[in-house]
């Protein structure tokens, strides 16, 4: 049996692109197209930290929903005056209604903060007998590992989402669900949580430290007594105790886990679910991106185009050396508002600068994925923590 | 308050072995953390530079090959002064290291754990464990015993850490193992790895942008660090934007009253070619950026509330280069941090 994937791993993997190909023009995306399609019922927005995820995934989501799409959209950890604007400062893990929302078109707009321990406090309460139930919550292993541990921000979004599309389908009160990605080490984390939890019930370690409690003895051949030995002198043998008590009164939950993160991750796969891999125009954040566009090619998972925020605007008719050499020019010779007028000077010099190198990473990443529709959105000069602000970048991320 | 706590408080960080820098995603922290282990090594000091995320930041940084599990040399000083060595620390690597310094483990029983699948457990499907061996290995890079040997000493240590949002868990990663680990060599060994994290010669250093989330997670950060008792450093204040304005011309940017005229007089005077499109362009950018810098100021001053030493760096327009690199090391090093 192959180990999980490590993302690290398939980061040496060959990379996937069209081997030559001059920088050229990405074909556009067309976000409303995207959105009002009825076979879109998923949508995930991933990407590195930073980057405008949750703010992407909230503006996508009124746009939907203002345009007669029933929408619910789980954010991770939206900024607390955002979240406050789409009243779900409260955690208490259910989708709660978005005041304000234009209902006109038909639809509505549900959002929800996603809260990791009460997710998985949730699963093995409807899974286990209450008495198991209440000797898993209870266990030191699970308290550290639903509460504290990282990873498990990523299994739980993924449970979530699966709740959440089995209550679309079943309930009819959604028919849109909008995804933000944890703010994971890398943006691949996410995609590797089921596999990491399939690796984990099938790893022979889960098995050797299940056997004890399960089979004879006659089991425990010399190869796995010197691990368990080795593992009791290092971690000490009252650990390995609960952590086998964990396992063992675990392992029936566990199957229940991984079919629903398998099926989650089949879902995934489908022509209903389409993926936004959001980025910054920076060297990090399109490497990031780039990496995700290749991954999510080999999984075969249906990508819809890539989001390109905080984008610098250029100003035609003056370039950064031109601006420099005005400013001093200015500056030595004087003028009526020279300060003020050098000062504009300047800034324009930093602002188209920064368009060339924008332009230049923009071009690499075309130059690697021509393919891959995209979308530009301009930067803000204000924070966005309104239902206005989300509706301006909702303007501005359909063109 | 000792008078090395009022040392740090001051910023006086020449104590500090161990300098752990993390910051929100997008905030720069990695280019900080090696202008910081530049700006060190510029002292005279032998410097490691250490990152944990499997990222490879630090070889694409200084635009050198990926970083193997070992200590290499990637920036040297004039006059065999300071240097700085760089290590990508991996897991699963750290916990073989550990096994064959601490248990003198052999290569049978490596294979032995690899084949039950225990690494791979422990390395990635457990993911509190990485962390309690990732820090394992930063201890070790601090603390040079006599078990490691012909190993670098260093003067200093620099991590790209994890980000805001996960430093306090992944710091205290070590307490939380402890308590689970009532004995067995793990528990001595977290004991002390908080030791060292806890003390005065560690300093948590947070890098930030002026807005308001990055702001808000510094913020929550630190209280979440002091509540661990783990010694919080300076705040890096990165990427603030050129000062080209002064505040009355923001003001009247602001309000739309700029001196139109006089201003396209001096751009023709200056010999540019003035449209209506530039000029207008020119005068939206003014408040674009008089905006920006007003939320700036209000987030400057959230900042200053912290009562933390603040450094500041100014937003490079073409980007992270390896000169930039040695541009911010000074910079860092002017304002003392280093």
């Amino acid at each position: 049996m192959s180990p999980a994937p490590r993302s690290d791993q398939s980061r040496t993997k060959a990379r996937v692109g069209p081997l030559a190909s001059r920088p050229g023009v990405s074909p556009a995306l067309d976000v409303d197209a995207l959105l009002d399609d009825p076979g879109t019922h998923v949508i995930v927005c991933c990407g590195s930290g930073g980057v405008g995820k949750t703010t992407t995934s909230a503006a996508l989501a009124l746009r939907a929903a203002e345009r007669g799409r029933k929408v619910v959209v789980l954010t991770i950890d939206p900024a607390r005056r955002l979240a406050q604007a789409m009243g779900i400062e409260k955690l208490d893990n259910v989708p709660r209604p978005v005041p304000d929302v234009d209902a006109s078109a038909g639809g509505s707009l549900d959002a929800m903060m996603l809260d990791m321990k009460r997710t998985f406090d949730e699963v093995v309460e409807s899974q286990a007998t209450p008495e198991k139930a209440k000797a898993i919550l209870s266990n030191p292993f699970y308290v550290t590992l639903s509460s504290s541990f990282a990873g498990t921000q990523e299994y739980m979004a993924m449970e979530k989402l699966g709740q959440l599309r089995q209550d679309a389908r079943q309930s009819g009160r959604w028919d849109l669900i909008i995804v933000d990605t944890p703010p994971a080490r890398s943006a691949l984390d996410f995609l590797d949580a089921p596999e990491r939890l399939s690796g984990f019930l099938d790893g022979r370690f889960i098995r050797l430290l299940l056997a004890p409690a399960k089979g004879p003895a006659r089991l425990m051949t010399a190869g796995v007594g010197a691990v368990t030995n080795t593992m009791a002198k290092i971690v000490g043998a009252q650990v390995l105790k609960d952590l086998q008590m964990f396992v063992a009164a675990f392992d029936t939950l566990f199957g229940g886990f991984r079919n629903r993160a398998q099926q989650t991750f089949e879902l995934l796969q489908t022509r209903e679910t389409a993926f936004l891999v959001v980025a910054a125009p920076e060297a990090d954040a399109l490497r990031e991106a780039a990496y995700f566009v290749e991954r999510l090619d080999s999984e075969s998972m249906p990508l819809a185009g890539l989001v390109v925020n905080r984008a610098t605007h250029t100003l035609e008719g003056l370039s950064a050396e031109q601006a420099v050499a005005a400013a001093e020019r200015l500056e030595s010779a004087g003028g009526e508002v020279p300060g003020v007028t050098a000062g504009l000077l300047r800034l324009h010099a930093d602002r188209m600068l920064r368009v060339t190198r924008e332009n230049r990473m923009r071009g690499r990443f075309r130059a690697a994925h021509p393919h891959v529709p995209t979308v530009v959105v301009p930067a803000l000069s204000t924070d966005v923590h309104d239902l206005d602000g989300l509706r301006q970048i909702g303007g501005l991320l359909t063109g | 308050m000792t008078e090395q706590d009022e040392g740090q408080r001051n910023g006086d960080w020449s104590r500090v072995r161990l300098h752990i820098v993390s910051g929100k995603g997008g905030t720069g922290k990695s280019t900080v953390a090696a202008a910081l282990a530049l700006a060190l090594a510029s002292r005279g000091k032998h410097v490691l530079l250490c990152e944990v995320e499997g990222r490879q930041g630090i070889a694409q940084l200084f635009d050198v090959p990926p970083l193997p599990y070992e200590e290499r040399r990637i920036a040297q000083g004039p006059d065999d002064g300071g240097d700085v060595y760089a290590l990508a620390i991996d897991a699963e690597s750290a916990m073989l290291e550990y096994f064959s310094l601490y248990y003198r483990l052999g290569n049978r029983t490596g294979r032995a754990l690899d084949r039950f699948g225990v690494i791979d457990f422990a390395t990635t499907i457990a993911p509190g464990l990485r962390d309690v061996l990732l820090t394992g290995k930063l201890y070790e890079a601090v603390e040079r015993n006599s078990r490691n040997k012909n190993a670098r000493v260093y003067d200093a240590v620099v991590l790209d850490a994890p980000p805001t949002g996960r430093i306090a868990q992944f710091l205290n990663v070590n307490s939380e193992f402890g308590d689970l680990a009532r004995v067995g060599t793990v528990k001595g060994q977290t004991q002390r790895v908080m030791g060292l994290l806890q003390s005065r010669r560690t300093a948590v250093h947070l890098v930030t942008v002026l807005e308001d989330m990055p702001v808000q997670e510094t913020t929550d950060g630190i209280d979440e660090l002091r509540k661990h008792g783990l010694p919080v450093g300076g705040v890096v204040v990165n990427m603030t934007r050129p000062k080209e304005l002064d505040g009355d011309a923001r003001d009247a940017a602001l309000a739309g009253d700029l001196p139109r005229e006089a201003i396209e007089a001096d751009l023709r005077k200056a010999g540019v070619d003035v449209t209506p499109d530039l000029l207008e362009g020119l005068l939206d950018d003014a408040r674009d950026h008089a905006e920006r810098r007003a939320l700036e100021e209000e987030q400057h001053r959230r900042i200053e509330k912290l009562d933390v030493p603040t450094y500041e760096l100014t937003r490079l327009a073409d980007g992270i280069d390896l000169g930039s690199l040695y541009e911010l090391a000074a910079e860092l090093r002017e304002q003392g941090m280093a």
